[in-house]
């Protein structure tokens, strides 16, 4: 506890850097999974293909990954957008199939009904499919920011700042606090984004929970 | 004038003949019940004129226009739609799905409101509603709001797909009396579909009672359908056989008389029975 509070300034840092690294990725997985499973659902036969293959790239190992990706990008491999790129490929694994049967659950008979009463195709796919599939959409976002934060950490093996840095420096140097303030802080962090989440959620879908009489 | 259906077909790629050569007149300001059981195409013939399904062959003609080249999304803004389970948008407030259409239609947020705020008394709903969710409400005051949605634009046309076909029977009668009432005010062309004969006969002008594929069994006013079926199977779907349309009437001791079906249900009573015009006083 006291290595914690002493070091907390550096540990603040960190969790910011963390946090810098985790959401773009996770923002930019969400906004690039919806169209892919807008685009899927509409042509049915290429669904599961579409859907199961962004699903496995959620196998392809992450160390690698991040090794790979800057000769495609043409990165180097500390830039911090080499990983938030790794970090949101790896969230479109998950988001792509949530995205697909969050979008597919919205009840036909509304979207007949919105159909019926003039709404053109657009429209109906941003202010009533979307909206409708939101708390669905809410809960694949809430896994793929779990789980980026929890992927962040791989990359401080690269040398990248962030709370991955205090297991890799408690490691080399032996200092177990560093590596239990590692993974406080990293939970905390993803559990406060959740929250985030949930707060957002119900901030924008306020018919959810006035849900039943 | 009103809406015309010419020899309309509709085939679906898998081969199935949802509705054959069908005709029919639907004149202006008048109710049409399309009155049949589940397969008869009925709704496939409500959504022909909104464009919800386009006819394999044949054309559906509103005021002569034929709908073919009508755009959908602008043909359905200017058609009244009410659906069964409502169709309500779940994340909208009653008072946004009411004001739906004219928002659609390019309607100010204010005007739109205040038109809905009178819709919703058009209806007999509470205003005191406006403010809840869909899924807050009770089926029969979704259904009003269903109604009130699809009178919003003040359209010529109101298109009914069993509106009334999920809620419990009294909140069924009192919103068939309540659209009784809307229609002797506003005097809508009003197209309705129903499997249920009771509603059929309360709310038609005209019926057309519909077999499979969409052909035509009968078309007549409810008088004339009970009256004089004009088949078995008209006769048997509104149940004019069995023993609950063959009514007797028996004196009472203290005056009038008493009616009741086949079955010695009782129906009602009646202070006199008129003197058929055939028989000498």
């Amino acid at each position: 506890m006291a290595w914690i509070l002493d070091h907390l300034p550096r540990i603040l840092e960190l969790s910011l850097a963390h946090l810098l690294l985790a959401a773009p990725a996770i923002a930019a997985a969400f906004l690039v999974a919806v169209p892919i499973a807008w685009a899927a659902n509409r042509v049915r036969p290429l669904r599961e293909i579409v859907v199961s293959g962004t699903g496995l790239l959620y196998a392809v190992p992450s160390l690698p990954l991040f090794i790979v990706l800057p000769i495609i990008l043409g990165t180097g491999v500390r830039d911090t957008l080499n990983v938030i790129v790794a970090l949101t490929i790896f969230g479109l694994a998950l988001m792509v199939r949530s995205a697909a049967d969050a979008l597919d659950s919205v009840d036909g008979g509304v979207r007949l009904a919105s159909t019926a009463v003039g709404y053109s195709a657009a429209l109906r796919f941003f202010t009533v499919e979307l909206p409708l599939a939101g708390p669905a959409l809410l809960a694949g976002l809430r896994v793929v920011s779990v789980s980026t934060i929890s992927l962040v950490s791989v990359s401080a093996v690269l040398g990248v700042q962030s709370l991955g840095s205090l297991f890799t420096d408690g490691f080399e140097r032996g200092i177990v606090p560093s590596i239990v303030a590692g993974i406080a802080f990293t939970a905390v962090l993803a559990l406060l984004l959740d929250l985030l989440l949930v707060a957002a959620g119900r901030l924008t879908m306020p018919w959810v929970k006035g849900g039943r009489r | 004038m009103g809406i015309e259906f010419q020899n309309v077909n509709k085939t679906y790629p898998d081969g199935t003949v949802a509705v054959d050569q069908f005709s029919l007149h639907v004149p202006s300001h008048t109710s049409t019940v399309l009155l049949g059981s589940s397969g008869c195409g009925k709704t496939t013939l409500l959504r022909m004129v909104n464009r919800m399904v386009d006819p394999s062959s044949g054309a559906v003609l509103i005021d002569d226009e034929d709908v073919a080249g009508v755009e959908p999304v602008a043909l359905r803004r200017r058609i009244g739609y009410v659906m069964q389970n409502s169709g309500l948008l779940p994340h909208r407030r009653v008072i946004d799905n009411i004001a739906t259409v004219s928002r659609l239609n390019g309607v100010a947020k204010a005007a739109a409101h205040r038109r809905a705020h009178e819709l919703m008394e058009t209806v007999g709903l509470d205003s005191a509603l406006a403010q809840r969710y869909p899924g807050q409400l009770s089926g029969g005051q979704q259904q009003r709001v269903g109604v009130a949605r699809g009178l919003a634009a003040d359209p010529n046309i109101l298109l009914m797909d069993e509106p009334f076909g999920a809620v419990d029977p009294l909140v069924r009668l009192e919103l068939q009396r309540e659209l009784t009432r809307i229609q002797s005010e506003l005097h809508k062309t009003i197209i309705f579909v129903t499997h249920d004969i009771d509603e059929a006969l309360t709310l038609g002008d005209q019926i057309v009672v519909l077999k499979k594929g969409g052909e035509v069994a009968q078309i007549g006013t409810p008088q004339q359908i009970v009256e004089s079926p004009a088949d078995d199977f008209v006769a048997q779907f509104l149940g004019l056989d069995s023993a609950r349309r063959t009514l007797s009437a028996a004196p009472r001791d203290d005056g009038g008389w008493f009616v009741s079906d086949a079955q010695g249900r009782p129906l009602g009573v009646v202070d006199s029975l008129p003197q058929h015009p055939g028989q000498n006083a």
